[in-house]
């Protein structure tokens, strides 16, 4: 087997074992929560038999263990269980049928704002790094600094003034549904993913720009440019090739954050993702959703970082094709 | 373009001018060289020799229109065939790098780009300058590797540059500058970080091809037998001054300087050697590896008698400091033991006693990357007075004091953070600490090969001196053999991670040699200009 496929097989199985100490740590986390379901719905009629009757139906009355092994065995065929809120009687709503369509949303907005946001930083991080110390590189910086410096909410209440409200170019708000045609969704998501690209372009930018010039120092650069090689082609040919392995891993950080991180942007936007809901979900302590959400977000932050992982072996000749 | 000059041997090629280079240190600029002129000829080759800091990577960089970021060429004229290089826009300066005027770095596998194919990088100057289509300029260079003499010519391009050793990528790198026929080739201690035995295939490569284009060149190194080889004529630079200029046979002969002559002096020295059969060191059919892979140290033996220093000599990959690592702790040897006193240690260094560890220290060959850059003096050396012996405070400040007499610095050098030293007073610094400890064993992982001659001799005076007034025994590892003759009683030849041959000094070094002996002392490069064209000669006969 070639060594780089066995080193992506061990990192990958390391994920699952993390992703499954993760899953311990979500469920006794939440396990700790005071109050629960029942006491949230009952409200004022919470009376301890109430409460008893309504615990023993969920099956919320055994051990933590038996619950735990029960929901990870179903989690691993894929079953992430009925939803509390929509059990009544016969009914059931299965955890997977309410996130489907909210993860979808969050995936949509998270990919339309990383296929904007990663060329451009990248794009202005090797700008900046051939033109440094030049006006193009401080405006540049300073600009990124700035908008990384305010809060998303703050931004994104800047661009619903001046974009939707007195330009009206955009909708003031994002609300689709599963029926929403894909231009419509992609028209509707171009403020929230406008406002994420703000908020996640200086931080991969400046690290464009840094990887880049961290290695301008090296023999090699020096010999590239003694070659009479133009400066564009120094930066492009000669640095840039050895300096993914840092930028990879920033850009996958800034990833995982445009799946976990944008509830603040969904609640603006009033955009029916996944944060918005494991919000409310934790609210009305409706377990088995924010597991399942949980869960999701761990995975996305592994399998991101499984990616950049990767992408630095494979860009290291070193280890992609060893003695 | 190069092939339409037309090239008159004997035509000044480079004429240098009143060359003032600053350098920026500390926000301040300091002259790194003051005023040197240096005129070069069509096809000839100059030596330019120094040792660190003198300047001459600097000049040499200068005779490209090139100065370093943090060097500025503050005034003179630089004048290449025609071209005001100063004058010329960067632009223009960029059109004449790699076409006209190529350069060579020190440290080939550090000038490689890691990302690319050797053979892309080679014709990256060709194709870039627009001289030749990629299939000719690829052909080329194959030729190139071929007249260069590297293994597998017309495949070794494909190869990635960690995947050749470090002597053919410097030839590989020889290949590039050569790409588009240069008038002129800067090669900067092309050879410096190679093996001897390597070195001898590399400067007589080097040395043919130059020749077979008649090329100009500036050869950079602080190493006169190798100097002697590859130049018809000499300058010697100091502080940034011009010591002596002369052509190669008269400078070698009849130096007038005083410097130059105690640059020739060192070499020189030489202890008379003792021998000795207690024992305090006994390494038993030792063999090491590092994960599972081949064995780094083969079924090696070495006996170590007290007081004396045992060399051991090599090239890089010949086990000797893998040796050093079993012997310390840091590899536990897979088979075979270590007597130390006649009690075998533990292999692994973690399990021996404390005192046993205090008994051998280690001095390393970088002091740079050994003394923490953040401690001062007084607690890189005070540190092994608390470990071993308990010392604290003022007992421990006096002893430390005690031991920089030892190393022949004043107690003023306490304060001192290593930056705020020069290369020898840091080795001298770690030489101290080793001796904090008041071991029975040191052992030396090629403490001089870092620093200059002048250095490096008063460096292996203090060793002595130390030895003669403790009677701790030395274990010396080095690749350099005019080490060996100064300071060595014994030596042992490693090769492959065997141990070729241990005797004394008068034995290893006088025929008869084992086949491994013999290839590495006739490949040290002597002082007679006639050594390179001499020894080839001979290895061809004998192979003929």
């Amino acid at each position: 087997m070639h060594p780089v496929l066995k080193t992506v097989l061990q990192r990958l199985g390391l994920g699952m074992i993390t992703l499954f100490a993760v899953s311990i740590i979500i469920f006794s986390s939440l396990a700790l929560l005071p109050g629960g379901y029942a006491q949230n719905i009952l409200g004022q009629g919470a009376t301890p038999e109430l409460v008893k009757n309504f615990n023993h139906e969920l099956g919320l009355d055994r051990p933590a263990s038996v619950r735990y092994v029960e929901w990870i065995t179903n989690a691993v065929q894929g079953d992430f269980g009925n939803s509390y809120s929509g059990t009544t009687g016969t009914i059931k709503r299965s955890v997977s049928a309410i996130i489907a369509p909210r993860l979808y949303n969050t995936f949509f907005l998270a990919a339309t704002a990383a296929i904007v946001a990663v060329p451009l930083s990248l794009f202005l991080g090797i700008m900046a790094a051939l033109y440094r110390n030049s006006w193009f590189d401080r405006i540049i910086n300073s600009v990124t600094l700035t908008t990384i410096a305010m809060p998303e909410f703050f931004i994104a209440y800047i661009l619903v003034y001046v974009l939707a409200v007195k330009l009206r170019w955009f909708y003031p708000n994002s609300t689709v549904s599963a029926n929403t045609p894909f231009l419509e969704h992609l028209y509707r998501v171009a403020l929230p993913a406008l406002t994420m690209t703000l908020v996640i372009v200086a931080h991969m930018m400046r690290m464009t720009r840094a990887a880049i010039i961290n290695l301008l120092a090296a023999p090699y650069i020096e010999m590239a440019q003694l070659k009479g090689i133009s400066k564009s082609r120094v930066i492009l040919r000669h640095a840039l090739p050895n300096a993914w392995a840092p930028i990879a891993t920033v850009i996958a950080f800034n990833l995982a954050y445009l799946v976990v991180g944008v509830v603040v942007v969904e609640v603006v936007y009033v955009y029916p993702g996944i944060g918005q809901m494991m919000v409310d979900a934790v609210s009305s302590r409706d377990m088995p959703v924010v597991q399942a959400c949980a869960l999701i977000f761990a995975a996305t932050y592994i399998l991101l970082n499984l990616l950049a992982d990767i992408v630095s072996i494979i860009t290291n000749p070193r280890l992609l094709h060893p003695k | 373009m190069a092939s339409e000059t037309k090239r008159v041997k004997g035509d000044v090629l480079l004429e240098m001018k009143g060359i003032v280079i600053d350098g920026k240190s500390d926000d301040k600029w300091n002259p790194i060289i003051r005023g040197v002129d240096l005129t070069l000829k069509r096809g000839e080759v100059l030596g330019l020799i120094g040792e660190s800091g003198a300047g001459k990577s600097t000049l040499g960089l200068a005779g490209m229109g090139f100065a370093r970021p943090g060097c500025r060429i503050t005034s003179g004229s630089i004048i290449f065939d025609g071209i005001d290089l100063i004058a010329a826009s960067e632009e223009k300066r960029r059109g004449l790098w790699g076409s006209r005027i190529a350069y060579v770095a020190q440290s080939a596998a550090a000038s490689f780009n890691p990302a690319h194919h050797i053979i892309d990088q080679t014709t990256e100057t060709a194709l870039g300058h627009g001289i030749m289509p990629r299939d000719k300029a690829e052909a080329d260079a194959r030729d190139l590797y071929r007249r260069l003499q590297l293994p597998n010519p017309d495949t070794i391009g494909l190869r990635f540059p960690h995947q050749v050793s470090g002597g053919q990528l410097q030839r590989a790198m020889t290949a590039m500058a050569m790409s588009c026929r240069p008038d002129l080739i800067i090669f900067d201690e092309p050879t410096t970080a190679l093996d001897v035995t390597t070195q001898v295939e590399v400067l007589a490569a080097m040395r043919d091809i130059v020749e077979q284009f008649n090329t100009a060149a500036i050869y950079i190194t602080h190493d006169l037998a190798v100097v002697a080889q590859m130049a018809h004529r000499i300058m010697v630079l100091r502080y940034g001054n011009l010591v002596e200029e002369a052509p190669t046979r008269t400078m070698l002969k009849q130096p007038t300087q005083a410097y130059t002559k105690s640059l020739w002096a060192v070499r020189s020295l030489a202890k008379k050697e003792r021998s000795s059969d207690d024992i305090v060191l006994d390494v038993q059919n030792v063999s090491a590896s590092y994960g599972n892979h081949i064995k780094v140290l083969d079924d090696v033996s070495v006996k170590i008698p007290r007081g004396r220093t045992v060399a051991v000599v090599g090239e890089s990959g010949s086990g000797k400091s893998t040796l050093a690592r079993a012997i310390t702790g840091l590899l536990p040897p897979s088979t075979g033991k270590i007597l130390f006193n006649g009690q075998a240690l533990p292999g692994a260094l973690k399990n021996r006693e404390r005192d046993t560890l205090r008994r051998i220290q280690m001095i390393y060959q970088s002091a740079d990357t050994a003394l923490n850059p953040r401690q001062k003096v007084r607690d890189i050396i005070g540190r092994p007075l608390e470990f071993y012996l308990g010392l604290n405070g003022a007992d421990r400040d006096r002893k430390v004091v005690e031991l920089l007499e030892s190393i022949e610095l004043d107690e003023s050098y306490i304060d001192r953070l290593p930056s705020e030293m020069s290369g020898g007073q840091k080795q001298r610094v770690s030489i101290a600490r080793a001796l904090a400890a008041n071991p029975e064993v040191i052992i030396c992982d090629e403490v001089t090969s870092a620093l200059d001659q002048i250095v490096q001799e008063e460096i292996l005076k203090l060793l002595m001196k130390l030895q003669a007034d403790t009677n701790v025994t030395y274990l010396f590892i080095t690749h350099d053999i005019a080490t060996v003759r100064a300071i060595a009683d014994e030596i042992v030849v490693m090769h492959k991670g065997k141990v070729v041959q241990q005797g004394l000094k008068s034995k290893v070094l006088n025929p008869p040699y084992p086949a491994y002996t013999e290839l590495l002392l006739s490949s040290v490069p002597q002082m007679d200009p006639d050594w390179l064209t001499g020894l080839l000669k001979k290895r061809q006969s004998a192979q003929a």
